[in-house]
């Protein structure tokens, strides 16, 4: 009887990851394996003007002299760097001009992710951008954003059509040599997404990016920049799924973010990356850098991250408060079931006087998973009167699971105010009974248990996007919990 | 016959707490059951709840006509066994509309019945809510959380009558509430009385006898019915105390 919640837990936690399809699609490769010429090849097949060479080469050349990280509470396995492609892509690609000349394997791809390009472009008003493997597919809405002079496009045509802006802040935020997956990245990125939004716009509709792995033994290295000039709003989410493998495939991403005066930027995830089997067995590995720079005084970057898949996850979506008055905040909700491992969390780095930071984390940990908050607020001489809040939370199910907290402080002047609080907490028994005397079955109970625990994060993100995350939340923990 | 309770024998980790308790209750009744503190009295509402903390070591309970012992809780539930918590317990971030309405639809689903729309939910929801005398504010916040005492009883009889059940067991009801609140609780409860239902409230006190008139009352004393009258056995017992029940059955 005792060990009757245990058993509700893994069945919650059991169940089939949604996404693992593998689309047929005729793809083009480089060669496998990681040397300057595979870095030559990528930056000739993308037509790249001079200065994004060097930059890769010079990327490529401290990542040579850098070794992995091993201060994350994660165990990772040796990742053999010469047995993976760095670029895939669909090899119909070239020039889209319509729907009709899409793969139409790739739009199925789409429908199967409940994203119908032609549905979002008509019935959401959300500007779709989507990058299978190396490549960035389609862009919608590109026309209507222009009118107002926002740029939102691959990364690769931002390269081609504004090299000024790309050469301006690539790399301002996240420099090539900035940690050993930053710096891979930087030597092999393929596409990503491009947003620019012009002084004083507000961006009317969400800005969206679907990141997808298909081919086997790929890396995804996609690449953000968002530039928020001033005054200007932009709300941006992104997505990502992958097919379901037994090996583990590598996503090594940058996102690069720049709020200058007055700015506002709102970076929303929910991060579905196939986490593996049941066994721990295949899964991705997400060594993500996320980074943004309040640049302008009253600026605003806010991250809210719903992370529920990949079998590792290393990311730390962090804010550098240089402005005065600035505000940075970090909202998240980690969900670890099975083999999983998260250590994530947040950097707010204040340099401007009054400026403010929030951290609100949330872990939750099932089955045999590890879930770590890891998170640094920096407060130097210069930032008086800085204020952050963290509130960092874990909720455990069942008992073969762990839950971490390493928060790093540093307050350099006294005029500043850092505030911390953490709790755990199990879903327990006498709530359970509650809830199934109720009517509500144990996994439903579960579920919406989670989902109150988390609402306070799910409530931050678009519509759009708050409901398939509570779905994904319950649906990452069917078969889990006790 | 609704609940037919037979030579039921339940406990935890191997302690027995009932031992023998039978019960009747038909449709259209309201039961009390009184009894001193650790008589097993929550342990008997638990055990018809379904409990899985309690070992049901011997007898049979049957609602309805057929044995309910191997149904999981949440199926007694759907059957129609509903339970007035003592001590109701928090759900953070999960308000009382989305609760509710996530049980209704468990419920209905469990009986091939659509789920209610959202305009017929609220209308429901604005209708019990003025039985128990609740605000919009109230049921707009998490589950029991910072609800004081009178709240959170209120709170039980307001899901009672949501979901309106057909054997309601409010287990020690009255604890804890004022007697404004205790007037507005039995209030609800009485408003829900009906032909096709039975109430089984659980007490320590005849007080909320005063507000609940019952049909029968039964004292439960170490773990077994060892009185069943009208309501005039809840007075006799509040005049001569359980010390009484102690010495008649030590007497034996």
């Amino acid at each position: 009887m005792a060990n009757e919640p245990n058993n509700i837990l893994q069945e919650v936690t059991q169940s089939e990851y949604k996404y693992g399809f593998v689309t047929d699609i005729d793809t083009e490769f480089a060669p496998k394996g990681l040397t300057e010429d595979t870095i030559r090849y990528i930056s000739a097949k993308k037509q790249e003007p001079e200065f994004m060479l060097e930059f890769r080469l010079k990327a490529y050349h401290r990542w040579l002299e850098m070794k992995q990280p091993d201060w994350a509470h994660l165990s990772i396995p040796a990742i053999d760097f010469q047995n993976i492609y760095y670029y895939a892509a669909p090899r119909k690609k070239p020039e889209l001009e319509s729907l009709e000349q899409v793969d139409p394997e790739l739009l199925k791809t789409f429908e199967k992710l409940g994203i119908s390009l032609e549905e979002q472009k008509r019935l959401t008003g959300v500007a779709v951008d989507a990058v299978i493997d190396s490549v960035s597919v389609k862009t919608t809405f590109t026309e209507t954003l222009s009118k107002l002079g926002i740029i939102f496009c691959s990364f690769s045509d931002a390269v081609k059509n504004h090299p000024d802006l790309v050469r301006e802040y690539m790399g301002s935020v996240v420099p090539s040599g900035d940690n050993y997956f930053a710096a891979l990245n930087s030597a092999v990125f393929s596409d990503g997404s491009f947003a620019y939004i012009p002084k004083g716009v507000r961006c009317p509709i969400e800005l969206s990016t679907y990141f997808r792995i298909n081919a086997a033994n790929t890396g995804q290295f996609e690449r953000t920049l968002i530039i928020a000039d001033e005054g200007a709003y932009v709300s941006y989410m992104e997505g990502c799924t992958a097919p379901q493998r037994d090996e583990n495939q590598l996503h090594a991403a940058i996102v690069e973010i720049v709020a200058l005066k007055d700015a506002e930027v709102k970076y929303s995830t929910v991060q579905n990356w196939y986490p593996g089997n049941k066994e721990g067995l295949g899964g991705i590995y997400n060594f993500v850098t996320k980074r943004g720079i309040c640049k302008g005084n009253n600026s605003k970057i806010s991250w809210t991250q719903v992370e529920t898949g990949s079998a590792i996850t290393w990311k730390y979506p962090s804010c550098i408060l240089m402005g005065d008055n600035s505000v940075g905040e970090f909202y998240s909700v980690a969900v670890t079931n099975n083999h999983q491992q998260a250590d994530t969390g947040s950097k707010m780095i204040h340099l401007g006087r009054n400026s403010r930071s929030t951290i609100i984390s949330k872990g939750i940990s099932a089955g045999r998973s590890n879930n770590s908050y890891r998170g640094l607020v920096k407060i130097t001489k210069r930032a008086e009167n800085a204020r952050n809040f963290s509130q960092c939370d874990s909720l455990l199910l069942g008992d073969r699971c762990g839950a971490h907290t390493f928060p790093y402080i540093q307050a350099e002047n006294k005029s500043s105010v850092v505030e911390h609080e953490a709790t755990t907490s199990k879903i327990s028994d006498d709530q359970l009974f509650y809830c199934q005397q109720r009517g509500i079955d144990s996994e439903s109970a579960i579920g919406l248990i989670v989902n109150g625990y988390a609402r306070e994060v799910l409530s931050k993100l678009p519509m759009e996007f708050a409901v398939e995350a509570q779905k994904l939340l319950s649906i990452s923990l069917e078969g889990s919990v006790g | 016959m609704l609940l037919q309770i037979k030579d039921l024998h339940a406990g935890i980790n191997g302690k027995e707490i009932l031992r023998g308790v039978n019960l009747e209750v038909n449709a259209g009744e309201v039961h009390a059951i009184m009894g001193p503190n650790g008589t097993g009295k929550s342990t008997l509402a638990s055990v018809i709840a379904g409990r899985e903390l309690f070992d049901v070591t011997q007898g049979d309970v049957v609602f309805k006509g057929q044995s309910i012992l191997e149904m999981p809780v949440e199926q007694r539930a759907r059957e129609g066994i509903f339970l007035g918590f003592q001590y109701p317990v928090e759900i953070p971030g999960v308000s009382i509309t989305n609760f509710m309405r996530t049980a209704l639809n468990e419920i209905r689903k469990y009986r091939g019945l659509e789920p209610l729309s959202g305009a017929a939910f609220l209308a429901r929801m604005e209708e019990k809510k003025k039985l128990v005398e609740i605000q919009t504010k109230l049921t707009n916040r998490s589950v029991n959380e910072g609800f004081s005492g009178g709240e959170k009883k209120k709170n039980e009889i307001f899901q009672m009558a949501m979901i309106e059940p057909t054997l309601s067991i409010l287990d020690e009801t009255d604890s804890g509430l004022d007697i404004d609140a205790l007037r507005i609780v039995a209030n609800g409860v009485n408003a829900l009385r009906s032909a096709d239902n039975a109430i089984v409230v659980i007490t320590h006190y005849q007080r909320l006898l005063e507000y609940i008139v019952p049909d029968i009352v039964h004292v439960l004393y170490e773990g077994r019915i060892v009185k069943t009258g009208g309501k005039e056995l809840a007075l006799e017992l509040e005049e001569k105390g359980y010390e009484w029940i102690k010495k008649e059955m030590e007497g034996r």
